[in-house]
């Protein structure tokens, strides 16, 4: 029990993980999509977060006093990166939604999935007897 | 300045970028993109050439930090290796997209479409520089993000690219933070990332269970980045529908360089003998690289659709590498790096030919090249060299690739994969001849669209054409490069006396010429 | 939201106060929390808020969407130069130390120049996804209204209209 504890914060990230990962999978609504990526990266985020934290550390600046323990600062400075990344990531992903709409009339997956599957036919039509 | 190339390297094209971004007089942005590609393969180039003269690698600190602590950037045998396939392909690739970009893309649109192809450019030629794996992460979502866009902007010809360019973000954003969480677990394990330092580190540590955990996440997300068959969903729609220029640029390179950073990641990092390596990983290699070899074959024969029918060739071929790496020897490796060195070279050839039709037809079909090998013959014959190479007919450089798979899996005992290998490479006999009785054995249909070629529109297909020869026949450079490039990741004393007999062969080969 | 005085007025006093605290936390980044991201949000929000109470068609008027690129483009010239500037100083790239003889007043010009593109190219970026993603807003909106429209003259439901 004490394990369990002394780990909570693997514990929550790792449901925080499978949220956001399974509404990746089973969403068939773009943006639900969107959300579900956003939250699996945010907890990839919190994991390395958590791990730099030292029990009793303070922020890491220097304050001259030799005593202090800084919480470990490289995590902190991998996920700033990690989380311009995301924000790009989420940037792109939307913007591909609104043209996606735009083009469709819809940003639900399945129903894409036919109107793909009917410009596909369409094509082929048009090959197998080319218009003049 | 030669001791600043390996840095040069990447921020050439990433420099570029912002500058083709401003870029607003007509055709500007793609002088400045052919300069900077140019550049980029001429820096690969000297450097490649340093390390076969010197052999020892070249170590790059970053703001003059030192390894561990500052990010280095490392060119040895095997990036150095990988370096002058991405960029060389991106050169060749911007001298097409001249006009292919003006035929496909709005003339609005240029200077981001060049900032963006530059930036994917700059993002691989990192990921293989590097020698920290945390800017691995970074480059390769440099390089996709960009590659996102560069899909997405096929949606002028054709609407499908958006949902396609749509999953391929999904997916590949999954692909990368799978292997940060792995990345994460690593780095709680060992306390660093610079590649070369963990793998030290990891060799040091007892309790390697999360390790393991490490292996599998970044080994996965690896997977979903170089389209390993199960995860290959993403890719066939995202290039059939992207314009066809980034379709040659990415088809050649994008998950080439995925390759070689599993490459970096299980055998730098976790090394040969490292636990369930050779069993789990291998075997599991060796699996789904038979699988994708024969899915995606088999995909490729029923399908109509050329580009897609050639992205689907792609899956197959990069079951090839997998079965490379799954060997878990160095021969392996090396087979698997001259595989990656021939089928981009191939895929480029082949995606930039079909190009030239694609700019002229609104879409690319077996019925579309009905009777076009008397239109354009040399465009034609492109192609069907470029699937004589993926088959791997003698004289060709799909052909020596095929050799070292083939003989590494020998070597090894691997005999029922070696003939599954053959068997499937055999099968894409039969997409290169639907190819030839449509392009050839058929009359052009009456009301047809007249196809025409001019030597611009051609000739960066044949400059990979002639590669693809050219190393087919005078193999021997490309080989001994390539088991130098293996022997980065566990010199061993059989694949010494490999490469010889290895460079026997392709003597007795051209001797029968 | 354009005709409410007292958001018009607190907008105005808010967003002159919001820039400077970015430029505040831009350059205080040397000694204390802050630096490019950061700033580079805080001011295009300033921007945003602008675009949100007045109009987007008044904050393009104050804030064209060139002025995007060229910022985008600036700043990352800005943190490619510094490195290439201490290259041309002999020394390996974004090493600061070759740029000033003294190393700690070097670290401080090397350190101000990155942060400083960081933060041009964040703000620019910022605002330039607000301005995309609300510009298209009137386009979208016709979309779902040529939609509807087909949807109820053909008599044809959309698939997933039922569900």
């Amino acid at each position: 029990m004490s394990e369990i504890a002394a780990h909570w914060n693997y514990y929550l990230v790792i449901i925080l993980m499978m949220l956001g990962f399974y509404a990746v999978i089973a969403r068939g609504n773009m943006v639900k999509k969107m959300v579900g990526l956003n939250i699996f990266q945010t907890s990839v985020f919190m994991l390395y977060i958590s791990v730099g934290k030292i029990d009793g550390g303070t922020a890491p600046i220097l304050t001259g006093d030799p005593a202090s323990v800084y919480s470990n600062p490289l995590p902190h400075v991998l996920i700033l990166t990690a989380i311009v990344v995301g924000v790009a990531t989420t940037a792109v992903g939307y913007a591909l939604i609104i043209r996606i709409y735009e083009a469709y009339g819809t940003i639900e997956d399945d129903e894409v999935a036919v109107l793909i599957d009917s410009d596909q036919d369409a094509r082929e039509r048009a090959d197998a007897e080319p218009a003049s | 300045m030669m001791q600043h190339l390996p840095i040069l390297q990447v921020i050439l094209p990433l420099l570029a970028a912002p500058l083709a971004a401003l870029a607003s007089r007509r055709h500007l942005a793609w002088h400045l993109t052919l300069v900077a590609t140019a550049g980029a393969f001429a820096i690969s180039l000297v450097l490649l050439a340093t390390i076969l003269r010197t052999g020892t690698p070249i170590i790059y600190d970053l703001g003059g930090w030192p390894a561990p602590i500052g990010i280095v950037y490392v060119i040895d045998s095997a990036s150095a290796f990988v370096l002058p396939v991405v960029s060389g392909i991106g050169f060749v690739a911007t001298l097409a997209a001249r006009h292919l970009v003006i035929a496909e893309i709005d003339a609005r649109d240029h200077p981001l479409f060049f900032a963006a192809w530059l930036l994917t450019l700059a993002g691989m030629l990192g990921q293989v520089t590097t020698g920290d794996a945390f800017n691995i992460f970074v480059f390769l979502e440099i390089s996709s993000l960009s590659g996102y866009a560069l899909v997405a902007m096929g949606a002028g010809r054709d609407r499908r690219a958006l949902p396609a360019a749509f999953n391929y973000l999904i997916l590949g954003t999954v692909g990368a933070t799978f292997y940060v969480i792995g990345l994460g677990l690593l780095y709680m394990l060992t306390g660093t990332l610079n590649l070369a330092d963990l793998s030290v580190r990891l060799a040091e540590i007892e309790n390697l269970r999360p390790a393991y955990v490490a292996l599998a996440f970044i080994a996965l997300g690896l997977f979903l980045k170089m389209a390993l068959f199960p995860l290959h969903l993403w890719l066939a729609p995202a290039y059939s529908h992207a314009p066809s220029a980034v379709t040659a640029l990415m088809a050649a390179t994008a998950t080439k360089v995925s390759v070689y950073v599993l490459i970096r990641i299980l055998f730098g990092v976790f090394g040969f003998e490292f636990p369930y390596m050779t069993q789990a990983v291998g075997g599991l290699l060796l699996t789904l690289g038979l699988l994708g070899a024969f899915v995606g074959t088999f995909a490729a024969i029923v399908e109509t659709d050329l580009k897609r029918l050639f992205a689907q060739s792609s899956i197959a071929q990069l079951g090839y590498m997998a079965i490379g790496l799954g060997i878990m020897t160095s021969a392996g490796i090396a087979a698997s790096f001259i595989h990656l060195f021939n089928h981009a070279l191939m895929k480029g050839a082949l995606f930039l030919a079909l190009g030239v039709i694609a700019a002229q037809t609104t879409h690319l079909s077996l019925h579309t090249i009905k009777g076009a090998g008397r239109q354009i013959p040399i465009t034609m014959t492109a192609i069907l060299l470029g699937g004589l190479a993926r088959i791997g007919v003698p004289l060709t450089a799909g052909f020596i690739s095929k050799l070292y798979l083939i003989r590494a899996l020998i070597d090894s005992g691997l005999w029922a994969v070696a003939a599954l290998t053959f068997v499937s490479s055999a099968l894409a006999l039969v997409y290169v001849w639907k190819i030839v009785e449509h392009a050839w054995l058929t009359e052009r249909p009456e009301n047809a669209p007249v196809l025409t070629e001019t030597p611009g529109q051609w000739a960066p297909a044949w400059i990979l054409v002639l590669a693809t020869i050219g190393f087919g026949i005078y193999a021997g450079p490309l080989v001994e490069a390539a088991f130098g490039a293996a022997q980065v990741f566990g010199p061993d004393i059989i694949q010494a006396t490999q490469t010889i007999e290895g460079l026997q062969i392709i003597e007795g080969l051209e001797g029968q010429e | 939201m354009q005709d409410d005085p007292v958001i018009r007025v607190v907008a105005k006093v808010l967003i002159p106060a919001i820039m400077l605290f970015a430029l505040y936390v831009q350059f205080h980044g040397d000694y204390g929390p802050g630096g490019g991201f950061q700033a580079g949000v805080i001011f295009a929000a300033a921007l945003v808020l602008n675009a949100v109470v007045f109009g987007l068609h008044r904050a393009r008027q104050v804030w064209p969407m060139r002025y995007n690129l060229m910022g985008v483009s600036a700043g990352v010239v800005l943190y490619g130069g510094t490195g290439v500037w201490s290259m041309l100083a002999g020394a390996n790239y974004l090493d600061y130390f070759a740029l000033k003889a003294d190393p700690k007043a070097a670290q401080h010009l090397g350190i101000l120049l990155v942060e400083f593109g960081v933060g041009l190219t964040v703000a620019s970026v910022m605002v330039a996804l607000f301005f995309a993603f609300a510009g298209r807003l009137t386009h979208i909106r016709l979309v779902a209204k040529t939609a509807a429209h087909e949807a109820t003259d053909s008599g044809t439901s959309r698939p997933g209209d039922a569900a």
